[in-house]
């Protein structure tokens, strides 16, 4: 009788939900007509005053870089709250030890595919406001290939001091810059490096060390949950 | 021909968009144990993120990404950058949730020893 | 005309996934459903010319997510229980 009534309701706030997208329509102009909109100002402004050729990198880090600034510290609360809430008593460890060698296939293959990985993550940060990836993208990839070793070799541990320490570097480099930027300038996280070259690697001011220091940090982050939620 | 199929992808996309989103829904309103609630809610996230992106889609548009230099009048043809950049935020902001949720199922299954809400919610007495 | 008849295809497998997390009772099944969408995601994503997008979706949501869910699935129960309460609202 229940499932029946939530189907119902659920059917009913859909159909209104669906009939309203149906009006916009699907791949036509923006819909409104007369007003210059936000996207054609953002696209003519990077080219022009900040010569990076990625429009997504330079709208979330230096036209909407207050919101990042939110959002990692978001994520470096969410992973204090992990790691306290899993507080694990220190005399239950040697119950049964769930984690073993895998097979010759798997650790024999992995010991080759670990540094290309790295090299993979580091340069798809590293080249953010050239190509499509940045400093999350990059980070994540790192993170996949310690997972990687982590599940292969019993073991293989990567030190949570080193972790902690490379994690708040990071995070005060960001804020760093950003009050760099409002000592010389007049506003925080404002451009004050000078800007070369369109399609260089040096171009764009401080655009490339922020994401550099927000993929350190997203890897670090990551790399410590799995590892308390492992262990 | 090319127009009236275009007209049918209309309703299919956001019809499947919002589909998608109702049957996540359901799953986190009736079914009885904590794993799948968590899962619905997971479910949820995706579709709402592909809602938003199929939102801003010009047809015959391009990626905004300038690779060979600025051309004259290429800025018409570009899809829109603002909604990317926030649902690049959405998407790592969904992931830390859901970590943190199964955390506390973990140390709900300690406490009780078993993942049923019923059953949860009877020991109270 | 060879893209509409990919993206309908693509659409149809994703709600078929969706059935199928919310209804199996064996929960690592259900799990590698919900990897499944976030795959078709990924591709759906770079069809609407969007490629930052879907590198972070296919990295997030198809490794860590997953293997979040697989270490939890460890840690409890593995499949889903069937409803024991029965006597209890006799009693009442």
């Amino acid at each position: 009788m229940k499932k029946v009534l939530i189907i119902l309701l659920l059917a009913v706030v859909g159909y209104f939900t669906a009939s309203t997208f149906f009006d916009i329509g699907f791949g036509q102009q923006p819909f409104v007509e007369g007003v210059k909109p936000v996207k054609d100002v953002y696209l003519d402004k990077t080219v022009s005053t900040l010569k990076v050729a990625n429009t997504v990198t330079s709208i979330v880090v230096n036209f909407r870089g207050f919101d990042t600034l939110g959002e990692v510290t978001v994520l470096f609360l969410a992973v204090t709250a992990l790691g306290s809430i899993l507080y694990k008593k220190r005399h239950q460890v040697g119950e049964r030890s769930v984690l073993f060698s895998a097979s010759k296939i798997v650790t024999s293959g992995s010991k080759l595919l670990f540094p290309a990985i790295v090299l993979l993550g580091a340069y798809v940060f590293i080249h953010g406001h050239l190509s499509p990836g940045g400093g999350f993208q990059g980070g994540v990839i790192i993170a996949t290939g310690f997972l990687l070793m982590l599940l292969a070799y019993e073991n293989f541990s990567v030190g949570h001091t080193g972790l902690s320490i490379i994690e708040s570097l990071a995070g005060i480099t960001f804020a760093g810059v950003g009050l760099l930027g409002m000592i010389n300038g007049g506003t925080f996280l404002e451009n004050f490096l000078p800007t070369g070259v369109l399609n260089d690697l040096f171009s764009g001011g401080v655009i490339p060390i922020i994401y550099i220091a927000v993929g350190f940090k997203v890897t670090a982050e990551l790399t410590g949950v799995i590892y308390t939620v492992l262990h | 021909m090319d127009n009236t199929l275009f007209e049918y992808l209309d309703y299919a996309v956001y019809g499947t968009a919002i589909l998608v989103m109702a049957i996540g829904l359901y799953g986190a309103l009736v079914k009885k144990s904590l794993l799948k609630i968590v899962i619905g809610l997971s479910i949820i996230d995706s579709g709402l993120n592909f809602l938003i992106v199929a939102l801003n889609y010009y047809k015959g548009g391009t990626a905004p990404i300038f690779s060979q230099g600025y051309l004259d009048g290429s800025t018409k043809l570009m899809v829109d950058p603002v909604p990317q950049a926030l649902v690049l935020t959405a998407i790592v902001i969904g992931f830390g949730v859901t970590a943190v949720a199964l955390s506390l199922v973990i140390r709900l299954y300690r406490h009780h020893h078993t993942l049923n809400i019923d059953q949860i919610k009877d020991l109270k007495w | 005309m060879i893209y509409f008849i990919l993206i309908i295809f693509l659409l149809l497998l994703m709600i078929g996934a969706a059935i199928y997390a919310v209804n199996q009772k064996d929960l690592l099944y259900a799990v590698i459903a919900t990897g499944i969408i976030s795959l078709i995601l990924s591709i759906l994503f770079y069809l609407l010319q969007a490629p930052d997008v879907a590198l972070t979706e296919a990295a997030i949501g198809v490794a860590l997510t997953t293997i979040i869910f697989i270490i939890t699935i460890r840690n409890t129960v593995r499949y889903e229980e069937e409803e024991k309460t029965k006597f209890k609202s006799e009693v009442k």
